[in-house]
């Protein structure tokens, strides 16, 4: 026993035997290897195949290999490991593959007069033609809905986490849960039901804002109360010590401590409506002139414009590969970058406005 | 006086927008909060003697009657709320009659078409429910595994840099309209995959889900005039199934499904996890008897909020999917309806009948109840299984 404790042999005993460093490359070389070799054995087309082969091998080679030589548990731990890795791929790939095929087809459409001319008297297979009705109706209804929902949603939340307690505080909290998943589509029939059959109006820009803001209150409430929660209760009680009145103490100690994290979530949760499509079909119904009142009249939106563009309001699109493809995609495009620049700046802010330090 | 947020069993549970970064800079902030207290209005009480109300210029009872109306604001915004989702349910009841009563409940469920304008009016639940159900199983089926996968990957994985910044994205990605989801679907994947989609009916036509076959409109296989044989499609005849759909679905809730179980899996006690490496396990194995686990909850939350997201999923399936009013188990033939699909995609015409409107509040209604009914038990759950461990 002794002798065998050397320097040498000392970690093979303890250790137990392990593949080299460089073995997940091999396997991957000698993967990618064998799948080349049965594209051409095979004659297949295009990469796809031969890719998703080569992953497979490449998972078989490698446990085979560290079964032989680590043993079951090792094996497993392999496996396991490279079955994690492949599921952030297989996540990361679709979602890199769409941002780079809207930008690659919306990007040509982008040009200074696509951003300042509406679509008034420009057919799907005319050139010209621009988002500027859309984007005025667009910016006009989410900033109704935010003026809407998330005063309600941050109250909301300010009584779940100040004075909530008891049956109603309980149904508060299931409810918003709840209605965290109505689908939009629902929330926009219910509006219609409410605002259209029920009074008997006609569609309006605001009436989608409505809409928007059914789906904008659960999330505002949910992350609200995550925020209001951070504040530690030390604050608070320090402040009634003082003396101070609890609105006081909520309005001057509690809210501005937890700013910058109510203006990150204020905007996460309008960009997460931005998008939204469905209730905007039922309610603002879509025209291809600038109409500044979201009052009254349709009003364009820039999702509504997408799904105009394609064809799919009219049920009649233009020849393919037409202009309208070109302006749908450029729409589209500009959404997304849209919704992008309100979450890269709800971090901006919430950065610039998180409580300084001395 | 004291507050009791935080010590509900029910108000645990993270939305996937309070990301670990707000948390840190929120939490890393308030540490400093005195300075925060002591500023404005409140600093002056050092100044002004003993502590009192009087200090800000207000009386006793001006106090009770500033804070009832505070707690009435707060009170009356919770209330509103529940009057918003009581009112939904109401109207949509209410409106949906006319449609409702127009057949006999048993044809309005197993009936597989949508003609409420047609006299009399014959429409019927049961291939978009069909529709919806296997959409949303697919997407479940597919997505979630990738999800719990990608949760693990950033939160026991990745680098602890590269973690934050792949949060970062994930959530990022939660934020992209679904718009976009099924112009991608319809333009780049749909073309994309009809290889794929001939593929699995040329080798797995054995299993009935995959036995594509060109079908005449009783839905049996079309045979060829001279040997009698089974036609087969060709390539350009695939394209928008019910497993595409599932597919996109499946892309679209992974970054939402994913985020709630990040957040869920790093909150996994060091103590657990070190008992587990001081036990000899491996990486995995110490995921496994100590992250999944405790994570399991949390899961469940997410997988139950993703599926709520695929069934309620109205733009991105109306473009991917060709309206049919069949049931057809057959997932990659053309062909396919969902609730929500239908009421998009059927809107524009339905103001030309009597029924048009009643019936898709109708198909609405019913969307209402299945959404409703999945979160109801995902929070039972979640609270029962809150009770068992706490």
């Amino acid at each position: 026993m002794t002798a065998t404790l050397s320097r040498r042999s000392a970690p093979s005993q303890l250790v137990g035997a392990r593949l080299p460093k460089w073995a997940p490359l091999v396997a991957a070389a000698v993967a990618i290897a064998i799948a080349i070799g049965l594209r051409f054995l095979f004659s297949w087309t295009g990469w796809a195949t031969t890719t998703v082969t080569a992953g497979v091998l490449f998972v078989l080679i490698l446990t085979a290999w560290s079964f032989s030589v680590e043993g079951r548990r090792r094996a497993k731990d392999r496996f396991a490991s490279t079955m994690i890795y492949a599921c952030f791929v297989a996540a990361v790939v679709p979602l890199v593959l769409i941002l780079t095929y809207i930008a690659i087809r919306g990007f040509p459409a982008l040009s200074v007069s696509f951003f300042t001319h509406s679509m008034n008297g420009v057919g799907p297979d005319d050139d010209g033609g621009g988002l500027y009705h859309a984007l005025i109706g667009t910016l006009q209804q989410v900033t109704i809905a935010a003026v809407i929902a998330l005063p309600i949603g941050i109250f909301t939340a300010i009584y779940l986490v100040e004075y909530g307690r008891g049956a109603f505080a309980r149904a508060v909290t299931f409810f918003v849960d709840v209605m965290t998943g109505i689908p939009s589509i629902v929330a926009g029939l219910f509006v219609f039901t409410f605002l259209l059959l029920g009074l008997g109006m006609r569609p309006f820009g605001a009436a989608g804002s409505i809409a928007l803001a059914i789906l904008m209150m659960p999330v505002a409430v949910r992350s609200s109360e995550e925020m209001l929660k951070l504040v530690p209760r030390d604050l608070r009680e320090a402040s009634y010590a003082l003396g101070v009145p609890k609105w006081r103490t909520i309005l001057k100690v509690v809210l501005p401590t937890a700013l910058s994290g109510l203006i990150t979530s204020a905007l996460l949760a309008v960009a997460r409506v931005a998008g939204e499509t469905a209730p905007l079909i039922l309610l603002t119904g879509y025209v291809s002139q600038i109409n500044m009142n979201p009052l009254s009249g349709q009003q364009a939106s820039l999702p509504m414009m997408v799904w105009d563009q394609l064809g799919k309001r009219t049920g009649n699109s233009g020849a393919i590969g037409g202009p309208w493809e070109a302006r749908a995609w450029g729409a589209a495009l500009t959404l997304v970058l849209l919704v992008l620049i309100l979450n890269v700046g709800a971090r901006v802010l919430a950065y610039a406005f998180r409580p300084k330090a001395k | 006086m004291a507050t009791t947020g935080g010590t509900d069993p029910m108000t645990d549970e993270r939305p996937p927008d309070a990301t670990s970064e707000h948390d840190e800079s929120v939490r890393a902030g308030v540490f400093d909060g005195p300075e925060v207290a002591t500023s404005g209005s409140v600093g002056t009480v050092h100044a002004g003697g003993p502590p009192t109300a009087d200090a800000f210029g207000i009386s006793g009872s001006s106090v009770r009657r500033a804070d009832r109306i505070f707690l009435g604001l707060a009170a009356g915004s919770g209330a509103f709320l529940l009057v918003v989702m009581a009112a939904i349910a109401a109207f949509l009841i209410w409106k949906a009659i006319p449609a409702l009563t127009a057949q006999s409940p048993v044809a309005l469920l197993s009936t597989q078409s949508w003609f409420p304008g047609a006299t009399p009016p014959v429409f019927g639940i049961a291939a978009i429910f069909f529709g919806t159900v296997m959409s949303a199983f697919i997407a479940m089926l597919v997505g979630v595994p990738i999800a719990v996968g990608v949760a693990l990957f950033i939160s026991h994985y990745a680098a602890r840099r590269a973690a934050t910044t792949l949060g970062a994205i994930v959530d990022l990605l939660a934020a992209v309209p679904s718009l976009v989801f099924g112009m991608w679907g319809l333009y780049f994947l749909i073309p994309k995959t009809q290889g794929f989609q001939m593929w699995l009916a040329d080798y797995f036509s054995w299993i009935p889900l995959f036995n594509a076959k060109p079908r005449d409109a009783n839905g049996n296989p079309v045979l060829d005039g001279a040997t009698g044989a089974p036609l087969a499609l060709t390539a350009q005849q695939y394209g928008k199934s019910l497993l595409i759909a599932g597919i996109v679905l499946a892309i679209m809730i992974i970054p939402v499904v994913s985020a709630v179980c990040r957040e869920v899996f790093l909150q996994v006690p060091t103590e657990t996890k070190d008992a587990a490496w001081a036990l000899g396990s491996t990486k995995w194995e110490m995921i496994r008897t100590a992250v999944l686990p405790f994570g399991r909850a949390g899961m469940i939350s997410a997988a139950m909020l993703g599926l709520g997201r695929a069934l309620g999923e109205t733009i991105a399936v109306a473009l991917v999917l060709n309206s049919g009013f069949k049931i057809n188990w057959v997932l990659n033939e053309v062909g396919g309806d969902t609730f929500a699909s239908t009421i998009a995609l059927k809107f524009g015409e339905a103001s030309g009948s009597k029924l048009g409107i009643p019936a898709l509040i109708t198909a609405g209604l019913f969307l209402f109840a299945i959404t409703l009914i999945v979160n109801t038990i995902a929070r039972l759950i979640i609270a029962r299984k809150k009770e068992f461990t706490a």
